[in-house]
């Protein structure tokens, strides 16, 4: 660069933050990528279910799920939004009290969560190998409980980190990130209850 | 503009570890993405013995060189290689080394889960290949349509290994899809806007956000097809309610899209390249750009086209007639604005130049024969065919391989620091030219009087003798052709002329650094001006201080107009991503076996990946004496 009429643009970083919150973070777009892929798994499993139902002259081919514990489920999940979203908050503001007390009662509302999933599985009326119906119901709720499980583990390992350390700023945006997967887990859930529960009455 | 002065502390920084357990422990994207390109050139070559295989056997009427079974284990096992252990992977692999690179970063977005899905793509592609040597491998075609891939058909655990291929492969392309899309948009240099990114990045772009809508689709048909196999589900069988043409759908909305997965990279390349060589920049930048995202969007509204012989609806089939004439629109504007470049440029005849050149003629021919299949009384005709083989075989190899081949012999000296042979490489290009023309063109003719595919042998009166043996020859040269390429690679990193920073005389941020580059690419990251720094007056407007030199801090800039952001400190290099890689392959490998492998390999793939994320305390400790809060 010898040529000394272009002004330099030097630039220096040295004063910018080591970590940030949100969508500046690169965790938020990795974050975001595993909830378009899921997204688009949990879309495409919705489709099916509807195919196979065009191609079918019953429908459901057995008794449609009980709503009892679906219904319960789809109630715990919506609480746990609350809880959730403090803790998120908590992790943004830093405090590592109330992010610790918060990811725990996240953690009992997916461990509650998950109980009571074991009953939906016994309620659904059919199994996964009766018929096609069969299958793709149980297809749709095995892959939400992955979900479901992953994101606790997730929880509980960033939960026990929130209690023994080693800490730094930028595990606070793991928590308000992995809080924002468990809306992912919530809001996907809304679709997939309404074609289970619902898609079998309508 | 040299290559930046050497930097000892920031190369200790970014290297990974010595021995053994650093060799696993690995997570420098160069060395990741070497060895991946070198495993999915391994499978290549191991596709390309399986193809020789096949043309050998059908050199002559009733030849009795190989059986049916084992016939119909090579074309499926030759097409499964191809598609999903070479032409899409390879594709990734090459991006991983070059994109952190073109966009003036120091490393690549989560490195040990790059690292994790080279491991996994690795490891898969083993299962299919052990599998395949004790007579296990998969036999129903590489797209594994039921019911001859169902239980009924296909019992044992050939197609098993298939179903869980899939799930290897697909996991490890989506983990580099979010890996790539977060790279390109949070870690391009200061003043990189999206409108000043090289064409390349901006094809992967596109291709990685394709990969997140197309692989779920395959990876969630594969999986249902072995809950049918292996635990009674009923997905694709009529008589529980089931739907063969489910499977369809759902593999060919991924598959259709694959094919542009496959293609759309190779034009980022030709875009380097002809740039380079014809020593201006591409005309038209913002058609390129819009042709590449329009070509993604009606990659989508093309799979039906692979099910005209199937009984759906007649408007259907002419709605996806319509959307196949149209995806030519957006590819004729790309070409046109190359030769345009061409054109008004001075041309530098080098080998990578004859590669991306033999597109335009390859590719043309296997374009125009697919405006015809795209009519449905054609495809009726041909379907099934040997006109068809010939069809998807000058698209992806005119369209992918000679690309793919040129981008080897022009970035081969950023990866080595050495220039491959001129004299073998014109060999090299000549044979693999003549070779695939004389192999694949007198397929088409083979297809129009009638000969199958997926035929082990034919008898001697159909008149199909010549053809064929024309196209084991044509084939046998195209071997020696790719042989010679390996000869050159061999030969030409330890032999070839010293290459120097930027030896081509390129415009973009890859040549402004060493070849090949240190571990931490940049030594001082710049602030760029144009689309090519190098080339114009200012490209380079300055530098950018104030990273720390003394371990794997990079800059975070923003989506649209790369602003800096904040600086983000890079993991340290770990075997975990390795450990954890072994573990899942436990689980895929078991639950081909028993479904409750499921339970247990997740209980043990489990820790492995928390320890992976677990925090040291070192690390924290020295980050919390230098955070700087947002």
């Amino acid at each position: 660069m010898n040529d000394t009429r272009i002004p330099s643009q030097d630039i220096n970083v040295a004063r910018l933050p080591t970590y940030v919150f949100g969508s500046h973070s690169m965790m938020w777009w990795g974050t975001m990528g595993l909830m378009l892929i899921e997204g688009t798994v949990f879309a495409i499993t919705v489709v099916v279910y509807f195919y196979l139902r065009s191609h079918s002259q019953t429908w459901p081919v057995d008794p449609p799920p009980d709503l009892l514990w679906g219904s319960l489920n789809t109630l715990i999940l919506l609480a746990s939004m609350v809880p959730n979203q403090l803790a998120k908050r908590a992790a943004e503001r830093e405090r590592r009290q109330h992010a610790r007390w918060w990811l725990l009662a996240c953690l009992a509302f997916a461990l509650a969560f998950l109980i009571v999933r074991v009953f939906e599985f016994s309620a659904l009326n059919t199994r996964w190998d009766a018929n096609a119906y069969g299958s793709v119901v149980w297809m749709l709720l095995a892959l939400h409980t992955t979900h479901l499980i992953t994101d606790t583990i997730d929880t509980a390992v960033l939960a026990v980190l929130m209690f023994t350390g080693p800490l730094e700023g930028k595990r606070f945006v793991d928590v308000s990130e992995n809080a924002m997967y468990w809306y992912f887990v919530v809001g996907s859930w809304l679709p997939i209850y309404a074609v289970i529960y619902w898609g079998a009455r309508l | 503009m040299s290559a930046d002065a050497n930097n000892p502390v920031l190369d200790r920084s970014w290297s990974d570890p010595p021995g053994l357990i650093g060799w696993l422990s690995a997570i420098n994207h160069k060395t990741i993405s070497i060895r991946f390109m070198l495993t999915t050139m391994g499978f290549f070559a191991a596709g390309g013995v399986l193809a020789m295989i096949i043309r050998l056997q059908l050199a002559r009427p009733e030849n009795k060189l190989v059986g049916p079974d084992f016939y119909n284990q090579l074309f499926t096992m030759h097409g499964t290689t191809m598609m999903f252990l070479f032409a899409v992977p390879v594709m990734q692999a090459v991006a991983t080394y070059l994109v952190p690179l073109m966009i003036g970063s120091r490393g690549i977005a989560f490195p040990r889960m790059n690292a994790f899905a080279y491991w996994i793509f690795l490891f898969g592609g083993l299962m299919l290949y052990i599998a395949f040597i004790l007579d296990i491998g998969p036999d129903a075609g590489w797209f594994a349509y039921p019911p001859l891939a169902g239980p009924e058909y296909s019992p044992g655990k050939r197609m098993d290994f298939w179903a869980q291929l899939i799930t290897y492969t697909e996991l490890s392309g989506l983990l580099e899809a979010v890996i790539l899309i977060t790279t390109i948009f949070k870690m391009r240099t200061p003043g990189m806007t999206l409108n000043r990114m090289p064409l390349f990045v901006w094809t992967m772009l596109v291709t990685s956000f394709m990969v997140m809508f197309a692989m779920p689709s395959v990876m969630l048909a594969s999986t249902a097809l072995i809950t049918d196999r292996l635990v009674g589900t009923h997905f694709y069988n009529p008589a529980e309610g089931g739907d063969v043409l489910l499977w369809q759908h759902l593999f060919w909305f991924f598959g259709h899209p694959e094919v542009y997965l496959i293609f759309i990279p190779p034009l980022g390349f030709m875009s380097s390249i002809i740039a380079t060589f014809a020593r201006r920049p591409i005309y038209g930048y913002p058609v390129m750009v819009l042709a590449v995202i329009a070509t993604a969007f009606l990659a989508f509204s093309l799979w039906v086209h692979h099910m005209f012989a199937t009984n759906v609806p007649e408007l259907g089939k002419s709605f996806f007639t319509a959307a196949s004439a149209m995806i030519a629109i957006p590819t004729a504007a790309q070409i046109f604005c190359w030769i345009a470049t061409l054109w008004a440029g001075r041309l530098n005849f080098r080998t990578p130049m004859l590669f991306a050149l033999s597109f335009f003629f390859i590719l043309t021919i296997g374009g125009l024969t697919g405006i015809m299949l795209a009519s449905v009384s054609l495809d009726l005709q041909v379907h099934d065919t040997f006109f068809v083989v010939a069809h998807l075989h000058y698209v992806l190899i005119g369209g992918a391989v000679f690309p793919l081949f040129g981008a080897f012999y022009y970035w081969f000296p950023k990866f080595t620091g050495r220039l491959m042979s001129e004299r073998l490489g014109k060999w090299n290009f000549w044979l693999m030219f003549v070779g695939f023309n004389v192999a694949f063109f007198p397929m088409h003719i083979a297809g129009l009087r009638g000969m199958p595919r997926r035929v082990y042998t034919y008898p001697a009166e159909m008149g199909w003798n010549l053809l064929n043996l024309v196209s084991s020859i044509g084939a046998a040269i195209l071997a020696v052709g790719i042989l010679l390429f390996v000869i050159n690679v061999l030969v030409s990193r330890r032999r070839g002329e010293v290459a120097g920073a930027d030896p081509w005389g390129a415009g973009t941020l890859e040549w402004a650094t060493a070849s090949p580059p240190a571990p931490g690419n940049f030594a001082q990251p710049v602030v760029v001006a144009s689309r090519f720094p190098l080339w114009s007056p200012g490209g380079v407007a300055g530098v950018v201080r104030g990273l720390a030199d003394d371990r794997r801090e990079v800059l975070v800039t923003s989506v649209l107009d790369a602003v800096p952001n904040h600086r983000a400190m890079m993991p340290e290099s770990s075997i975990w991503p390795f450990v954890s890689a072994v573990a899942v392959t436990v689980l895929f490998v078991g639950s081909i076996f028993t479904p409750w492998a499921v339970v247990w390999g997740a209980v043990l793939a489990t820790p492995p990946l928390i320890v992976w994320f677990w925090p040291k305390r070192k690390a924290t400790q020295m980050n919390l004496e230098r955070e700087v809060k947002p």
